[in-house]
């Protein structure tokens, strides 16, 4: 009895096993196509469910918004672009699941792909693996990128934002005296506290207060006291929403009337929900914002809004910049083949996208890219300041037509390669 | 009697190691030839782990009856116990070997297995200390303790900065496979399989039925559930070790949240408490589902994904219709047509049970 239990356990097992025939006629077919002149299939796999859903709707509008545009003007060498969808729920296991469907089923010739970085770095090992480039829209961990050499990223990573968010208080605002307040159990907190601190010194001004707190804690009052004697200009507080509106809330009632600065972890409908009347003349970096004056933005707006009918959030406009840079690449590369497209994305150097303008340096980031700060006012996020490395290069690319790919700044716009703003990036 | 058993066992175990070393020598080079292949191998794998997190679930809550909640929580310290050995001791050793030596790939599988083995040790040992005190409660209170203890992992995870924390432990070497996945599958079927018929499987179907006449009997009721516990944990974090070292190689504490959880609560349930086949049937299901439903889309207007609908929607209605579960608490065999003679007694009544005594039956939380 117990024997013929395991005979047929194991008989099973071995049907299913065998049980799956490779569809080879299907795939065959599919990389013939590709070869010759028909569709270019590009993969997308992001949160369209669960618990980061919203991220993952925002940028698959702006990659429909963008290939779209690409597709209407004719597409790249004559051929139109297609984007395979795939969700993963918001779960690494099932973003590894996706981007291997994309690559194995649909040998897409490329990925679009996530804004979690806990997901990017799931399917990063899988596209390095394959020899499938893949770009990051908006993951900020500078290890997504590490994972190798096919794996690029379209937004700023955290010791960047810090660094800026430096440069535009002491030469914008000259403010001389700043305080910084940091989640000691976060990376991103650390970083940007570690780059802004270099910087801010380095040009001039003082670290007058150094605090720290955890994620999750509700006090904040020592450590706020604490920095109130010290009498700085400016509170840096590279933290999350949730704990930002309680930081700003305690510091009001013991007096404080500093403003608080942080970075794009701030972003979030919640921040000033819980933050209130406590956050007004407060501001942060962020990658873009809708208010943006630069024509590339403006355009982008309008389009986006005719088409969705809402504002886009910077998540789109990451989103629409990684499609339009990889049709780019593919156009120049004149293949698609993973080594010729690779070698062709890392040569973006000079692109004018939404998010400003996009130079892939030789770690496969954007180097010295645009910031948008934004200043809380009533209660709503405003435009405060726009810190462009490539202020010069930019608004003379800026002049040229931004919608159409015609390469115009893609390989001709170098002379904005090299920052002159000092925001010498170290990682 | 006994000499003839186990030959017959070992013979078994060698044509099982043979044909799941075929199979992987054909999908590997399958996978060469047809690049579409390595999808589906990369499904296989994930059903292979979901039927040993199945399997070994069943211990505990089929067969034991104890409804625990906390099997990502297990999963997680025997994935996170294996990645840290091989990240910090086996990868740089065997690095160090020349590429694609067969040096090399002999220590590897030695130290995966190692590594695995040290997981499931560690999952075994967290099962104690888990199951000791808790294992005194009953139903729901025991199930909202383990669901605790997944969470208290998780967090403690993201605590600890030597395993990366909150950013996710990457850089595990990719040395699990097919063959070991399904190895160890099969390892946990057999245990499981073996389990439930000795004395202490017995004690386990006999604490589920009624602990109180249990007692009554002389089991040592607390010693046999936190047994099953220990059993079922270890298995749980054999399978996250295989899971740790499977390609991306990445771990990262949010996919062991208590969805995870219940994801292999699902399959057991749907399965059949207490049915090891039902397990495996189940976890089979609810793993190729989610993945045979993705070209749904391009049938919907507008792109819209109703994968997620569909999966829900066929797993109430599965439910609604077989609320014991896909074979209640028979085995896949037990259902098939054979010479009723042939067969002792017990084994024929047990065969005959009908559907409404299972259901009957069914809650085996107290």
């Amino acid at each position: 009895m117990r024997n013929k239990a395991l005979i047929l356990s194991t008989a099973i097992l071995s049907l299913v096993l065998m049980g799956c025939p490779p569809k080879t006629g299907e795939t065959g077919g599919a990389a013939a196509t590709t070869d010759a002149g028909g569709e270019i299939l590009v993969g997308e796999f992001g949160s369209l469910t669960g618990s980061e859903a919203t991220f993952g709707q925002s940028t698959h509008n702006g990659i429909m918004l963008a290939i779209d545009e690409v597709n209407a003007a004719g597409g790249v060498n004559n051929r139109k672009i297609r984007v395979l969808t795939e969700d993963d729920q918001s779960k690494a296991e099932e973003a590894a699941n996706a981007v291997t469907k994309l690559i194995s089923q649909n040998n897409v010739v490329s990925i679009l792909g996530e804004v979690a970085s806990s997901n990017s770095l799931a399917a990063a090992p899988i596209c390095q693996q394959n020899k499938v480039p893949m770009i990051t829209p908006s993951s900020t961990n500078p290890r997504v990128t590490e994972v190798g050499d096919y794996i690029f990223r379209m937004c700023f990573i955290d010791p960047y934002q810090g660094e800026a968010m430096a440069n535009y208080l002491t030469k914008e605002l000259k403010l001389k005296r700043a305080a910084i307040l940091i989640d000691v159990k976060s990376d991103y907190s650390t970083g940007l506290a570690q780059y802004f601190e270099r910087t801010f010194t380095a040009n001039g001004g003082q670290i007058v207060g150094k605090q720290s707190y955890s994620k999750g804690d509700s006090d904040f009052r020592s450590q706020l006291t604490a920095i109130k004697a010290a009498n700085p200009q400016v509170i840096f507080v590279p933290g999350y929403y949730n704990d930002i509106g309680q930081i700003a809330i305690q510091a009001r009632d013991l007096g404080m009337s500093q403003p608080l600065a942080g970075g794009d972890g701030w972003e979030s409908p919640k921040l000033i929900e819980i933050g209130g009347k406590a956050l007004e003349g407060c501001f942060y970096s962020n990658h873009y914002h809708v208010d943006d004056p630069a024509p590339a933005v403006r355009t982008f707006v309008q389009k986006y809004q005719e088409r969705y009918g809402a504002k886009p959030d910077a998540l789109a406009a990451l989103g629409y910049d990684s499609a339009k840079v990889l049709a780019e690449a593919i156009k120049r590369a004149g293949k698609t083949d993973g080594p010729a497209l690779r070698d062709a994305i890392a040569q973006t150097k000079g692109y004018l996208g939404v998010t400003g303008l996009i130079n892939l340096g030789p770690d496969r980031n954007p180097v010295g890219k645009k910031l948008a700060i934004l200043e809380i006012r009533n209660g709503q996020t405003a435009l405060k300041g726009i810190v462009d490395p490539n202020a010069s290069a930019g608004a003379a690319a800026g002049a040229t037509d931004t919608t159409g790919t015609t390469a115009s700044a893609a390989t001709t716009g170098t002379t904005g390669s090299t920052p002159t703003t000092g925001t010498t990036r170290t990682q | 009697m006994f000499r003839r058993w186990y030959l017959r066992d070992f013979i078994l175990l060698i044509i099982y190691i043979a044909v799941l070393y075929g199979a992987w020598v054909a999908l590997e080079y399958a996978a060469v030839y047809w690049p579409s292949m390595r999808y589906y191998n990369r499904i296989l794998v994930m059903m292979g782990i979901n039927i040993t997190l199945a399997v070994s679930l069943n211990i505990i809550n089929g067969h034991a009856g104890q409804f625990s909640l906390g099997h990502a929580g297990f999963m997680a310290v025997g994935a996170y116990s294996a990645a840290y050995l091989s990240v910090y001791y086996f990868g740089p050793y065997v690095a160090k070997m020349p590429d694609g030596s067969a040096q090399q790939i002999v220590w590897q599988n030695l130290l995966l297995i190692v590594a695995v083995l040290a997981g499931g040790l560690m999952s075994a040992i967290a099962g104690y200390i888990v199951g000791l005190p808790s294992l005194r409660l009953r139903g729901d209170y025991l199930a909202i303790v383990t669901l605790g203890f997944g969470e208290i992992i998780r967090v403690l995870i993201l605590n600890i900065e030597a395993i990366g924390a909150a950013r996710g432990l990457s850089g595990i070497p990719a040395w699990s496979s097919f063959f070991w996945v399904f190895f160890f599958c099969g390892l946990t079927i057999l245990i499981s399989n073996r389990l439930v018929s000795s004395s202490v499987g017995r004690a386990f179907l006999a604490i589920r039925e009624d602990q109180i006449a249990a007692e009554s009997m002389g089991i040592d009721t607390t010693r046999y559930k936190v047994k099953a516990f220990i059993i079922g944990s270890c298995l749980a974090g054999v399978a996250g070790g295989l899971f740790a070292h499977y390609t991306p190689a990445y771990l990262n504490p949010t996919g062991f949240t208590f969805i995870r959880s219940f994801e292999v609560v699902a399959m057991v349930v749907l399965g059949g408490l207490g049915s090891i086949s039902g397990s495996i049937v189940a976890a089979i299901i609810l793993t190729l589902l989610p993945e045979a439903l993705r070209p749904v889309k391009d049938y919907m207007p507008g792109g819209r994904d109703p994968r997620m609908v569909i999966y829900s929607i066929m797993l109430i209605v599965l439910m609604l219709t077989r609320p014991q579960g896909l074979f209640g608490r028979k085995e896949l065999w037990q259902f098939l047509p054979r010479r009723k003679d042939s067969l002792p007694n017990e084994a024929r009544d047990e065969g005959n049970a009908d559907d409404k005594l299972d259901r009957d039956a069914a809650p085996p939380v107290t």
